[in-house]
């Protein structure tokens, strides 16, 4: 059975199905991650003192963190903008990029995380290192899920392309909107976490 | 591809760049500012400012909520909304001075 409206609009919403469950997934997810941030709000003002982030992490890593994800949202959107200009070949080459920035995040990450276990620092530990792993960790899959899709869209999934063209511009352009979410949440626990 | 498909496109890539350079220099800022060690409310309100303008910058042109349609920007409206009282909600527990 075919889906419908992968491509066209549905009339009642004005938009292709892909794209509206797209937007309500990320919804439900600003709710999760919002919940985990009232978590570290509440932990926080309750808290007698709360270290600085610095005391525990590691600033210039996470601002290369943070250079590296606006990077990745960048040519994710540019593989995108290829796609519209029919040209595949650029398409393939920013994807990869997308990929990449995605796996160096990843590899900052385990020095960063590895430095933090060699230290002693594990959730246990206390407070504020309890809410770092949770928040950063649930992140981090959020990372590994959108390089996973990506791949695929880089890879076999990009068979697509020479079928139905629009479809898989689609498919790409709702993939990036989870990338670009992921970005976002980073651009506010960088700053959260880090530095205050 | 039309013309006008094309220069509108050209458009696109030109914003996107703009936005790169603008969320690179505000994250150097953000990291500059947490420097001079601010008491820690105005460090807050400057992180958070910084924050959401950065954050909006990628909503609005990398996920292109500026040209979206209006059912997703009345979802995500709600969504905002709902989100700042879900952390409206632990600060009232400092705030509230009922019974005190």
């Amino acid at each position: 059975m075919e889906i419908p409206y992968t491509v066209e609009v549905r009339p009642d919403t004005g938009l292709n199905s892909g794209k509206i469950g797209i937007w309500l997934f990320l919804a439900s997810e600003v709710m999760l991650f919002g919940a985990l941030f009232a978590t570290y709000i509440l932990l926080r003002v309750g808290a007698v003192e709360w270290p600085h982030g610095e005391h525990y992490l590691n600033i210039p890593l996470a601002t290369l963190n943070t250079i590296v994800l606006i990077s990745s949202s960048v040519t994710m959107v540019m593989a995108w903008a290829s796609l519209k200009r029919d040209d595949f070949g650029k398409f393939r080459l920013y994807q990869a990029a997308t990929v990449g920035f995605g796996g160096v995040f990843l590899v900052v990450k385990y020095f960063e995380y590895s430095a933090k276990f060699h230290h002693g620092y594990f959730p246990k530990t206390n407070t504020f290192l309890a809410i770092y792993f949770t928040m950063t960790g649930l992140h981090m899959l959020h990372v590994m899920g959108g390089m996973a899709v990506n791949a695929y869209l880089w890879g076999p999934g990009a068979k697509l392309w020479k079928t139905d063209p629009e479809h898989f511009t689609n498919r790409v352009e709702n993939s990036g909107l989870f990338w670009h979410f992921v970005d976002l949440v980073w651009i506010f626990l960088f700053p959260v976490l880090y530095l205050l | 591809m039309s013309d006008s498909h094309a220069i509108d496109l050209k458009k696109h890539v030109r914003a996107y760049i703009l936005v790169f350079v603008s969320l690179m220099v505000l994250t150097l800022v953000t990291v500059t500012v947490s420097r001079f060690h601010l008491p820690v409310h105005q460090a807050i309100a400057i992180a958070l400012i910084i924050a959401t303008v950065k954050g909006s910058l990628v909503a609005c042109y990398f996920m292109h909520l500026i040209s979206e349609k209006k059912l997703i920007l009345w979802v995500m409206g709600l969504t905002v909304l709902f989100f700042i009282v879900l952390l409206w909600i632990p600060v009232a527990t400092v705030t509230d001075r009922i019974g005190t």
